[in-house]
């Protein structure tokens, strides 16, 4: 039994970017329908990190985390939750340095985006994070950068978006999408058919393949991020953590279990992944190395994930460059969380006026063409 | 005997020295095979024949009653294996990959790399809340088991059992005939309930008579017992200080400082689920258990499921099961290996195990899970323990939140993040999404297994381990 | 209202010994006093011969004492004097042990 949707956007995907762009066209009164093949929020945007952060970005990336960061203060007014944010300033530290110098070239770099990014060294840490173990020699803090809970945040975007009268088809998969004259024509396996003017392609790592459809082939691949979560500890860790030049990454969430993130696991399907065992050893050792008042605290789960990942570790963000009609937004390479509420305000402008005001010329589909 | 098999090729490892895991180490040695054999435990024997450490001096019989010439039977079959095998107790199995075992042992991780997988990982008590379950005094009918069993303790004073099951009747004798001052046995499941079971139950004549032995000898000592009940509250402050309970004749309350309380078991699968063996929903167990065969085998060649650990069968039908387990991994390397004597004793074997399902499917009817349970668990009752998750929050993420699915409503609601990853709030969980959502328990879905199966420390070099195990062996 | 910093106010022991009495005995630290123990015991036994309450929930300090006593619940934590943790129900007591139910900090 076929369902008939004629709407103006489809939106294909369910993440933090689809619900974002989804609540942008409905405040531009456009009809949305979004199509999602498992529920809103399930996969990247619902098992990623958590850090909501603008530091350690792309330059290319900052105008859109600017515009990002100005969303996330209105949080809990769009999506009516706090969603667990929290503006705990996020740390980058530097074990070495030459860290410290590579930090301080980011910082000039970037003066122009406000992000406020302070030096910190040694003594600082010392008085200020005490619990810091000695490997860290220094850091670049950004004072107004934190973090939150995607399995909250995730789904509250797109129940947010419903509420604002999108319709939100979950548990469907899209099978196939033609192009009418100037329609799209999108069926999924749950029986529904959209005709659409508009198509989002927003389907995180399963996104290549719409995109080849119309003849864009990108370099994406799939990534595992590997998370490991800590029994709930008593509450010491009062920003969110990375490390210069790589390595694991930690925030404390309210409940006070330490969310500690690094290292990749390995697919168990197209879809589902699992965290490797010499990822969760990798992170075990690195996380008591950084802070060793951890070191008799358990881990009590681990987890991952599929996310889309570019080379270039740079999204693709615009319209296709082979069908009007069709707009890209994929490939965070796992770094859309913060950003991916700016994206979708970008994605709806370029539906409503082909064009945007924040700059996206470096996301280009064919850069890689 | 046939030939011997080549132990540099077949690295065959045994998760689990409970009934299924020795009798099937068991069968392993017999064909000259030296199996791993990890087990959690400091000593073999499983839950329901633990042995109790070394210094204390109770017979079997005092210990294990009618069963205590099966419980000497599966001690003395690993006993005497003990220098063919390759035992690591106090090993906790907390991931897999690769045909390796992830164990840690003494704070120092290592793995282990198997040929074949036979999991015999046991069961522990299924838990449906009530009231103030989480209050110190309330345990689980297990550990009151273990607690007599295996610390010679009553859990208190005085002690109340509810629940329903076999379980409850045995552990509230064990209690009464151990000294301990036993107030009630509080059964959700009638009398009648028990009596249309009967014609199933004749299926093991022996089994069934222990049964009515107990309650009759309950009865005689002064015990009340009390059927078609339901659970109200464990009152109390700082621990539990009475009991309430409701029945056709209105709301009663019992002063005691303990109660024990059950439903039957629920399978520990996390293991099956990470090496990855297929799942499905068994409706008279009201759960997702792996797939296996009459021998034990799952969906994943070379990786077998034997007892407890796969679905709830018992310790009799456990040992069947180790054997045929250890069979079927033995005929999978080559079935030439197999004489005529072993075809038979296997057939044997499988004939038995299926009259003991016969026998456990009237166990089922007379102690039916109460399926009423969620309709009636109040919304202020904690339902995850370990994050302090109430049943109105849960409700509240399936009619506010449209989780229709356990992983959904453990990501809005933390339900199952905490320590004990869903083994004690997991059924109730999903019986409260079922009945919350009118969906049937099966579209609930389940929660997966994951890394590290239990808590692991972020140091996996102790730096003075001042834990003393249960002396040298 | 329960103060369960308040050692005193959790008095009286929740376990009673039916059987294996006649065992070596042991003094242990349980929050900073000396009690004792028997040779034998889980540390969870030997705490629960001493006192009714085992820790306190992280989320609303609600007082617990262990419930499966077979290691799959994860209620029965308690942490010793150097830091390090240990599931009572399934470590056996030892001499000298200095034994926390309700540490704070982890630093």
């Amino acid at each position: 039994m076929t369902q008939l949707i004629s709407t103006d956007v489809a939106v294909i995907g369910g993440g933090i970017v689809v619900a974002s762009a989804a609540l942008a066209l409905r405040r531009m009164n456009l009809a949305v329908t979004v199509i999602e093949r498992d529920v809103c929020g399930s996969h990247s945007s619902g098992v990623n990190y958590g850090g909501v952060r603008r530091q350690g970005r792309s330059i290319s990336q900052l105008a859109l985390s600017a515009r990002a960061h100005e969303i996330w203060s209105r949080l809990e007014s769009i999506i009516g939750i706090d969603g667990e944010y929290h503006r705990s300033g996020h740390l980058k530290i530097a074990r070495s340095q030459a860290d410290m110098a590579s930090l301080e070239i980011y910082r000039e770099k970037t003066l122009a985006y406000g992000m406020d990014l302070q030096m910190l060294d040694a003594s600082d840490l010392r008085k200020l994070y005490p619990w810091l173990g000695d490997r860290a020699i220094g850091g670049s803090l950004c004072p107004e950068d934190g973090h939150a809970n995607p399995r909250l945040v995730s789904p509250a975007f797109a129940a947010a978006a419903r509420r604002a009268g999108a319709d939100i088809r979950e548990h469907s998969r899209v099978d196939s999408i033609e192009k009418d004259g100037q329609s799209f024509i999108l069926t999924t396996q749950s029986g529904l058919q959209v005709r659409s003017a508009f198509v989002l392609n927003c389907a995180g790592a399963w996104s290549g393949k719409i995109a080849a459809q119309f003849g864009e082939v990108v370099p994406i691949e799939p990534i595992h991020p590997v998370m490991v979560v800590t029994e709930p500890l008593a509450p010491f860790m009062n920003l969110s953590l990375g490390v210069e030049g790589g390595g694991v990454y930690a925030r404390q969430a309210p409940s006070g279990n330490c969310v500690i993130g690094g290292s990749r696991g390995f697919a168990l399907d197209d879809i589902r992944a699992r965290p490797s065992r010499s990822a969760i050893n990798l992170v075990l050792q690195q996380t008591v190395e950084l802070l060793p008042s951890l070191r008799h605290a358990h881990i009590i789960r681990s987890w991952s994930g599929t996310e889309g990942s570019l080379p270039d570790k740079q999204p693709v963000i615009g319209p296709s460059k082979t069908t009007s009609g069709l707009i890209h937004g994929f490939g965070f390479s796992g770094a859309g969380f913060q950003i991916g509420p700016a994206v979708g305000e970008v994605l709806a402008e370029l539906v409503r006026d082909g064009r945007t005001s924040t700059p996206i010329e470096a996301f280009a589909i064919d850069r890689y063409l | 005997m046939s030939e011997t098999l080549n132990r540099e090729t077949f690295k065959p490892v045994i998760v689990g020295a409970g009934p299924a895991g020795v009798r099937a180490a068991q069968t392993l040695v017999r064909f000259g095979l030296r199996p791993v054999v990890i087990d959690e435990s400091s000593i073999w024997g499983g839950q329901i024949y633990r042995q109790q450490p070394l210094i204390f001096k109770r017979s079997s019989k005092e210990l294990y009653g009618f069963e205590s010439g099966r419980a000497d039977s599966v001690h003395q079959a690993m006993a005497d294996i003990l220098n063919q095998i390759d035992y690591h107790p106090d090993t906790l199995v907390w991931n897999a990959q690769d045909h390796e075992l992830d164990t840690i042992h003494d704070g120092q991780t290592s793995t282990t790399p198997y040929s074949h997988l036979i999991v015999a990982t046991g069961a522990t008590d299924r838990v449906l809340p009530f009231a103030g379950w989480t209050l110190p005094g309330v345990y689980t009918l297990g550990g009151a088991q273990v607690c007599l069993k295996f610390q010679g303790c009553a859990i208190g004073k005085r002690v109340v059992f509810m629940g329903t099951g076999p379980l409850l009747y045995l552990v509230a004798y064990q209690y009464a005939r151990a000294g301990a001052q036993v107030l009630a046995v509080l059964d959700t499941s009638s009398l009648s309930d028990q009596v249309a079971a009967t014609p199933r139950m004749i299926a093991q004549p022996g089994l069934l008579a222990k049964g009515i032995y107990y309650v009759a000898w309950l009865r005689t000592h002064g015990v009340p017992v009390h059927r078609s009940i339901q659970p109200v509250a464990a009152k109390g402050e700082s621990h539990v200080t009475s009991v309430v309970w409701r029945d056709k004749r209105g709301e009663h309350t019992l002063e005691c400082d303990a109660i024990g309380f059950g439903y039957a078991l629920r399978s520990e699968t996390q293991l099956a689920d990470i090496v990855g063996a297929k799942f499905e929903f068994d409706p008279a167990q009201r759960a997702f258990l792996p797939v296996r065969d009459e021998s034990g085998r799952s969906s994943i060649p070379g990786v077998y499921i034997a007892g407890d650990g796969g679905g709830i069968m018992g310790a009799d039908a456990s040992e069947l099961a180790g054997e045929l387990a250890a069979f079927a991994l033995i005929a999978d390397i080559d079935i030439q290996l197999l004489s005529p004597t072993d075809l038979q004793h296997i057939q044997t074997l499988k004939s038995r195990l299926t009259t003991s399902s016969k026998f456990r499917v009237g166990l089922d009817r007379a102690f039916p899970f109460p399926e009423n349970w969620a309709d009636n668990i109040q919304d202020d009752v904690i339902i995850c323990r370990c994050e302090e998750i109430t049943a109105g929050e849960i409700r509240h993420a399936v009619t506010e939140l449209c989780a229709l699915e356990l992983n959904r409503v453990k990501a809005l609601t933390r339900v199952g993040m905490g320590r004990c990853q869903s083994r004690m709030c997991g059924v109730a969980a999903a019986e409260i999404v079922a009945e919350c959502a009118a969906i049937d328990i099966k579209e609930v879905g389940r929660l997966r297994g994951q890394a590290p199966i239990k808590p692991i420390p972020f140091i996996t070099e102790p730096e003075t381990l001042s834990v003393h195990k249960q002396g040298e062996r | 209202m329960t103060d369960f910093n308040d050692y005193k106010s959790l008095s009286g022991p929740q376990f009673v010994r039916l059987a294996e009495t006649d065992r070596e005995c042991l003094s242990f630290q349980l929050n900073g006093k000396s009690v004792q123990a028997l040779k034998g015991d889980t540390v969870l036994t030997a705490i629960l011969m001493n006192q009714s309450c085992l820790r306190k929930t992280e989320m609303q300090g609600m007082p617990r004492a262990g419930f499966c006593l077979m290691g799959a619940c994860q209620d029965c934590w308690v942490t010793l004097a150097s830091g390090q943790r240990l599931r009572a129900c399934t470590s056996f007591i030892a001499p000298d042990m200095h034994i926390t139910t309700f540490p704070g900090d982890p630093l």
